[in-house]
């Protein structure tokens, strides 16, 4: 619950219930949670046989994250075992975003700093708690994306019905899939589905251990060079970027930033590049290589990379990549009607005064502030918090027989030791 | 609603401490961003001038449905010109501070362009009252 950054987890019923429309879906829950009781949607690997053209859309980190005895031939060689027929790299496609890039940042009357549209997380944070910022964004589709439209016209122009091509997205991140399942910007996704890393990881090194892959593979794509391999870590973008740039990774170091922008913009600075993971994409939750070996193996690899710099052809055409103007979805007002949510702002900072401030969570919100809103909306009561409860009980406001009541609705019935020593 | 803040003269560390809990309040209460977007600066530099030039000061934001009443009250040198001290550029700050990057002169034009409406009180010696009114309307 404490993991969530924008308090969007409530335990009711011993279970954690998430409030979708506060939800980023930066993934932060999945890799705290102990007993991993947050799933992540996502397809079934065998809808990629619904296609006779099979893309695999593979981003660096997923190579990264192998240890570095595996050979890449065999990794992508894996892939086509599995059935894949094409497989590109995502990050063969920079220099088409770089270029869309260009446009923005050299612009004088553009709003700065320029925020980078890369990262679906932070779009999403910034349309739910950011809301003066959402005009700072760069209408540029991110790389995944660009790709996918780039390599299915690729396909299309080879002689393939659309309908016969099959784009998958290799996700190492929570945000990608709910960015192509529900998308911010685009009408529909340019994807057809999106595979869990941590499934075609599992799935490669089985047989990668078993000398089952039929034969080495390159990639369908030209070789990255180093710019398109560290892209999407920590820095990948804003080094290539006009002006001055800066690069901030991790969650709530970027909430942090962004409040401090909202107040006062006395940074100066031209570019921003914004990513909700430790370490970028090496940090994705669905990546299962440690992070900080992922981004020393992708620093290694752009080293010896043999890709021409702005080695993949093709121009940034505006009606394909440039996106749709994001929209705000500010999730923290109380109230639509302004009377209403006075009401509710006077009768929350009454609530702060009685609340204990010790936020133990022990009600099923993550804070007492957030019990104080969840209370003033109508999703609790202040007898769940168990300070409260108590001052309740004496007062003979409560009995003790509503106290289990309320308490198990929280923290689940099954956890009452009376029902464990029976 | 009534907030209020105390500034302490000279604490730049804290300044920005009353527009970032204002800013949430009206995030709160669903005022567009581009208003808040205003009020969030006005107030940030008055607070700043204050530390910058008082030996302390008190905030007072009042806000109802459709408008914010921010008054800034410190206790400081005053401000001897009010209308000179509007014009872009004029600057009481020194040649050190100017090279430092602040006292641009931009203060209070900047807090003027995001005030609806902008009072200012001063007694030379004494110190300056700031009244800062903004619609909240959408």
């Amino acid at each position: 619950m404490s993991a969530c950054p924008t308090q969007a987890i409530r335990v009711r019923n011993g279970k954690a219930i998430i409030i979708e429309e506060r939800c980023v879906d930066c993934g932060n829950c999945c890799k705290a949670c102990p007993v991993s009781a947050i799933l992540i949607e996502q397809d079934d690997f065998q809808e990629i046989f619904n296609y006779p053209v099979r893309i695999a859309l593979v981003p660096s980190v997923f190579i990264g994250q192998f240890p570095s005895n595996i050979l890449t031939g065999d990794v992508f060689g894996g892939m086509k075992s599995l059935g894949f027929t094409h497989i590109f790299e995502i990050d063969s496609v920079v220099d088409l975003v770089q270029q869309g890039y260009d446009g923005i940042t050299s612009c004088q009357a553009c709003e700065k700093p320029a925020i980078s549209t890369f990262c679906p997380a932070i779009v999403r944070l910034i349309q739910v708690r950011f809301p003066a910022l959402v005009d700072h964004l760069i209408g540029v589709k991110p790389p995944s994306d660009v790709a996918a439209i780039h390599y299915r016209k690729q396909m299309e122009e080879q002689g393939h019905d659309p309908s016969e091509i099959g784009v998958f997205y290799i996700t190492p991140c929570a945000a990608k899939i709910a960015s192509i399942k529900s998308p911010v910007g685009e009408e529909i996704s340019p994807v057809n589905g999106v595979i869990n890393m941590e499934y075609i990881y599992n799935k490669l090194l089985h047989l990668i251990m078993n000398n089952e892959v039929r034969e080495e593979s390159g990639p369908d794509s030209k070789p990255l060079d180093s710019k398109g391999i560290l892209w999407s870590l920590t820095r990948g973008e804003s080094e290539h970027q006009q002006g001055r740039c800066l690069a901030v990774d991790g969650i709530r170091n970027v909430t942090e930033f962004l409040e401090r922008l909202e107040e006062t913009d006395d940074s100066h600075i031209d570019f921003l590049e914004l990513r909700a993971c430790d370490e970028s994409c090496a940090g994705g939750v669905l990546i299962s290589g440690n992070r900080f070996l992922t981004v020393e193996r992708l620093n290694r690899r752009a080293g010896e990379a043999q890709g021409e710099p702005g080695g993949q052809a093709g121009f940034f055409d505006e009606s394909l990549y440039a996106l749709d103007k994001i929209q705000a979805r500010s999730m923290l007002a109380l109230d639509p009607d302004r009377t209403v949510a006075m009401e509710k702002m006077n009768k929350l900072e009454e609530l702060l005064k009685v609340l204990p401030g010790i936020d133990c969570a022990a009600c099923g919100s993550p804070s007492c502030r957030a019990l104080a809103e969840d209370i003033v909306q109508g999703r609790a009561q202040p007898s769940w918090c168990v300070f409260l409860q108590e001052l309740y009980i004496r007062d003979g406001r409560l009995s003790l027989e509503e106290a289990d009541e309320i308490n198990g609705s929280i923290w689940g019935k099954e956890r009452d030791y009376r029902s464990q020593s029976k | 609603m009534l907030l209020q803040y105390q500034i302490e003269g000279g604490d730049f560390v804290n300044a920005g401490k009353a527009s970032s809990a204002v800013k949430r309040v009206l995030k709160q209460l669903d005022v567009p961003a581009r208003r808040i977007k205003r009020v969030v600066i006005a107030l940030y530099e008055t607070e700043v001038n204050v530390v910058a030039h008082a030996s302390k000061g008190e905030i007072e934001a009042e806000i109802d449905t459709d408008k914010i009443i921010i008054s800034v009250k410190d206790s400081g040198p005053g401000i001897p010109d009010i209308e000179k001290a509007m014009e872009e550029g004029f600057t009481t700050a020194s040649k050190e501070v100017r090279e430092m990057g602040f006292g641009a002169g931009m203060g209070l034009p900047n807090i003027q362009r995001n005030s609806d409406h902008l009072h200012i009180e001063s007694v030379p010696g004494e110190g300056t009252l700031v009244r800062i009114t903004n619609d909240l309307r959408d």
